[in-house]
């Protein structure tokens, strides 16, 4: 078996040696530089551009503006087309904007044959701007008379969705229930991959070209060649290496003005790279969003009825709308079924940074606010966290009418029985609950609903390419991309199991080029190691029938004798080796009788989705004078089905869990009230965890519960890491102060809000 | 075989420079030569006073494992070895560097393409994911071992805590130094 084991990471030797190359490696000396200028402002319209100055600068070749750019409105979020026009993701953006609608939209830009000729023009340009009135809440944004961000989107509402189950105007009318209200905010944060967005475009061969960090190479082209009115086929995306993505990637950022900026040069090489501070504030950040959660608990605990309302900070652009506060929204009913139920979700545009998809796609949030709940519904009515949670979540046989997906396994109380245990949670519990003092400590859990892949809602489909070297080893393409998580290498292990050859034998393609790879949509939803599973074992199953019909005309005995184990082809009735595949090869592709290379490609349409579920138990210590959390232990048990590779896994945990920690207690994006300006768009400002802020014990365990709808057993990790954390945290701080703190992060200016209001320095 | 190809890069880059100056007088007065040590092999430049030595290693001399996060001495990305001592490069000038000693990663691997027992360690612990910022902490971590002393995990946290992961939560990472730790000084 090869599958279920730790295997080394097939790209880390490139890694630790500087030879894996990622986009700006790849890019030859003399390329043209662009870049962009951004608005000052939050709200404008344009009125003119004077890029006189600029053009007098040396080096400098051309300054284009919006009014130059076609007037092609496009949309970017990374989504497969939607055959159906009302699917489509909302084309409200152009190559550069001439209604500015945020601080740092893009109004002009500048290419140039260096960067400092580049900045210098940039300095120079005089943008003369309509200013109008902005808004930067997602709440005030709705509100008649609230400046408009979009033509069409009356109130700026750009998505709205409800559920209704049962009857709650009824169902609250029973005796002895006690009512539970909750207000929750969660911030904006960054995704701060390590890599910027960067990209370079070129002409060739007739066709524009444009190398690019990204986690979607297959959809950037189709966004390029809309943005620019070509053909499909005339544009060409390669994606090499790249430094992270967690969402931000799964856009088309500035790959189409790219390649436009190239396209008006004559095909010249330009580069556009991306600084840091541009990548914070005119890229994307997850959404904010604002909760309003009520409960009717019984006194044994459960659910009579609740209500969800949420709010959705769009910011600017649509990119990843609606999808994302309605993915949050439809995980409320679910996770803690409930007969009556009222759910209701606004997805606003404002005038602050674009949000899009970041790795949980509206569970980080979502799991926030319903969690951080669950614990004050606790808290007020005096039930076990642990015990409120197991008596209520989904029970097993659970079908979403919706998905389909099915809750085949108690995986929600394995994984809190397993996490509670590894923690030591009722110990703790019991140890931290009576504590005075000004160093307090505490323990919190909590738990997550995920699903894996995009279908119903989209498609999914996913295509293997096989060809089978002369020495019997394998050349594999997917359209499905490693971006760090360590794809290339659980599909090596897929297919050398597959297939039935051994590991190194599995040469994976890791760039993609849509000149040449089959289509994959990419990196997102946690669906890749899922959906690439079935493309895999169905190209893997056609190349065995070819290479064991070959045999058969050689070796005269019947294919159904015949079988493919670690290289060789054995005769399967005596387990006898006849020889090994790349003597089969040689001969095939050699032979002057009838000349055959081995290969095989399929897409396999993936018509399933399935549940994983998780849960996050966190012990902390509040220094109540300092406000300070410091978390100290923080434990993360994942049912993701059957593992593909337990090292690789783990180190996922590890990242989502890094994310999480951060998205708990440091991270936000700071806006600025007077001018909507983002006030830390740089790595000091804006806190990222270093080495030193992360607990010793961060630990991962898993519940391996082999999923039946997956041909290897598997379903979704890549995201759920990051889902559960920062509730988690946030409960432990409640246990520890009894102090119900209902906005993310935890960091001090919150905690000194939340201690005050509690009189906790007054004691 | 990549070295000497990137010798008569920067010489093919000299000419040019050599031409520009002499077009341009301005330009003479912006450039200067330096001359240093680059993993292990004498070289000389001439480079634009302006230059950061994250430019120069890239752009001029084809280290590409030094890589560009943040460009202001955020991210750690670019971390370099100057003397044995860890620096950003992006926000230490190229010029600076005259006389010194510099250590990219490209200069940790043997003769022939051995990993060293620090670059193996990050293989065999799993300590990479996107692998960008990977050169970074290993040239950090590689500073720690130079200066020869032992640490303890605190220690180490403080140590690489210049360099930003966002795939790892640094768990593997300091298991990977930590692996090297106990195998150069035996177990703690």
């Amino acid at each position: 078996m090869i599958v279920g084991k730790s295997m080394t990471r097939v790209d880390a030797p490139d890694k630790v040696t500087g030879r894996a190359k990622f986009t700006e490696d790849l890019l030859k000396q003399g390329a043209l530089v662009a870049k962009v200028l951004h608005s000052n402002v939050a709200h404008a319209i344009v009125r003119s551009i004077d890029t006189t100055e600029a053009e007098k600068v040396p080096g400098v070749l051309k300054v284009f503006t919006c009014f130059d750019v076609p007037d092609i409105p496009f949309a970017t979020a990374g989504h497969p087309w939607a055959i159906e026009e009302s699917h489509r993701d909302v084309a409200d953006r152009h190559l550069l904007n001439r209604h500015v609608r945020y601080y740092g939209d893009d109004v002009a830009a500048v290419v140039a044959e260096n960067e400092i000729a580049c900045d210098r023009a940039l300095r120079l340009i005089k943008v003369d701007y309509e200013v109008l009135p902005f808004v930067l809440d997602a709440q005030e944004a709705m509100k008649d008379g609230a400046p408009l961000v979009h033509e069409g989107f009356p109130n700026n509402i750009c998505g709205h969705s409800e559920i209704h189950l049962g009857n709650v105007a009824e169902a609250i009318k029973e005796d002895g229930l006690t009512k539970i209200e909750g207000w929750y905010e969660t911030p904006a944060v960054q995704h701060s991959h390590i890599e910027p967005p960067i990209s370079y475009a070129y002409e060739e061969a007739g066709k524009i070209v444009v190398v690019s960090s990204t986690q979607i190479p297959q959809i950037t082209r189709r966004v390029c060649a809309i943005a620019l009115g070509l053909p499909w086929g005339k544009v060409r995306i390669i994606k090499p290496y790249i430094g992270g993505g967690f969402g931000n990637k799964q856009d088309a950022l500035y790959e189409p003005l790219n390649a436009w900026l190239s396209q008006q040069m004559g095909g010249r090489t330009v580069l556009l790279s991306i600084s840091r501070e541009e990548t914070f504030t005119s890229t994307r950040v997850r959404h904010g969003i604002r909760y309003h959660l009520c409960s009717w608990v019984r006194q044994d605990g459960s659910f009579a009825a609740r209500t969800f309302q949420c709010w959705s900070n769009q910011g600017a652009y649509g990119s990843h709308s609606h999808g994302v506060t309605a993915k949050g929204m439809g995980a409320f009913p679910q996770f803690y079924p409930c007969p009556n139920v009222d759910c209701e979700a606004w997805t606003v545009y404002t005038n602050r940074a674009t949000s899009g998809a970041m790795r949980g796609y509206g569970i980080p949030q979502v799991t926030f606010a319903m969690e951080a709940h669950t614990d004050d519904i606790c808290q007020q009515m005096g039930f076990d966290p642990l015990e409120f949670r197991k008596k209520n979540t989904m029970p097993v046989g659970y079908v979403d009418a919706f998905s389909k997906n099915e809750n085949y396994f108690d995986s929600i109380r394995q994984c809190l029985d397993k996490g509670a245990e590894a923690i030591d949670f009722k110990r703790k519990q019991k140890e931290y609950a009576e504590q005075s003092g000004d160093i307090r400590r505490g323990v919190g859990c909590a738990a997550f609903w995920y699903n894996t892949a995009v279908w119903p809602i989209s498609l999914e489909s996913s295509s293997c390419r096989m060809l089978v070297n002369q020495d019997g080893s394998v050349q594999m393409q997917l359209g499905e991309t490693e971006i760090g998580q360590g794809a290339d290498t659980a599909f090596s292990q897929m297919a050398a199991e597959a297939i039935g050859v051994p590991f190194e034998d599995i040469h994976v393609v890791s760039a993609q080029d849509t000149d040449v790879t089959p289509y994959g949509s990419g990196s997102y939803a946690s669906r890749q190691t899922y959906v690439a599973g079935f493309a895999i074992r169905k190209t893997a199953d056609i190349l065995r029938e070819r290479i064991l019909n070959y045999a058969h005309e050689i070796l005269r005995f019947p294919v159904a004798l015949l079988d493919i184990v670690d290289g060789k082809i054995i005769r399967s009735s005596d387990r006898r080796e006849l020889m090994t595949l790349g003597e089969l090869a040689t001969q095939a592709l050699y032979s002057l009788e009838h000349s055959v290379q081995f290969s095989a490609e399929s897409t396999a349409q993936i018509k399933s989705n399935a549940y994983s579920f998780g849960c996050t138990f966190a012990e902390v210590e509040v220094d109540i004078p300092l406000c300070k959390v410091k978390v100290l232990n923080m434990i993360n048990v994942h049912d993701c089905g059957s593992l593909i590779n337990p090292q690789l896994a783990e180190a996922q945990v590890h990242g989502g869990m890094s994310m999480a920690l951060g998205y708990g207690v440091t991270e936000k994006c700071l806006f600025d009230e007077k001018t909507g300006r983002m006030l830390n768009n740089n790595l000091l400002d804006y806190k990222l965890g270093t080495s030193m802020d992360h607990p010793d014990k961060m630990q991962a365990f898993f519940v391996e519960n082999p999923e039946p709808t997956s041909v290897f057993g598997t379903k979704s990790l890549g995201e759920p890491p990051a889902n559960s954390g920062a509730p988690a945290i946030r409960n432990a701080v409640l246990q520890a102060t009894g102090v119900a703190i209902n906005e993310n992060p935890l960091n001090p200016h919150e905690l000194f809000r939340a201690f005050s209001e509690a009189k906790l320095f007054d004691e | 075989m990549n070295e000497e190809k990137n010798l008569s890069q920067v010489c093919a880059q000299q000419k040019a420079t050599d031409r520009e100056i002499q077009e341009n007088p301005e330009l003479a007065r912006q450039m200067k030569t330096i001359r240093f040590t680059l993993n292990g092999r004498p070289r000389q430049l001439t480079v634009d006073v302006r230059l950061s030595l994250l430019e120069m290693l890239r752009n001029d001399c084809g280290m590409t494992s030094v890589k560009r996060g943040c460009e202001v001495g955020e991210c750690g990305a670019c971390t370099v070895l100057i003397n044995d001592e860890p620096f950003d490069s992006c926000i230490y000038l190229a010029i600076w560097a005259d006389g010194k000693d510099l250590t990219t990663l490209e200069g940790l691997e043997g003769p022939h393409g051995e990993l060293s027992d620090l670059q193996q360690a990050f293989v065999d612990e799993a300590a990479l994911q996107c692998g960008y910022c990977t050169p970074g902490f290993i040239m950090a971590a590689e500073a720690i071992f130079r200066a020869g002393k032992r640490l303890s995990r605190d220690e180490i946290r403080r140590q690489i805590a210049g360099n930003l992961c966002r795939c790892t939560g640094y768990v593997n990472i300091i298991k990977a130094i930590e692996k090297v730790m106990d195998q150069r000084f035996g177990p703690a």
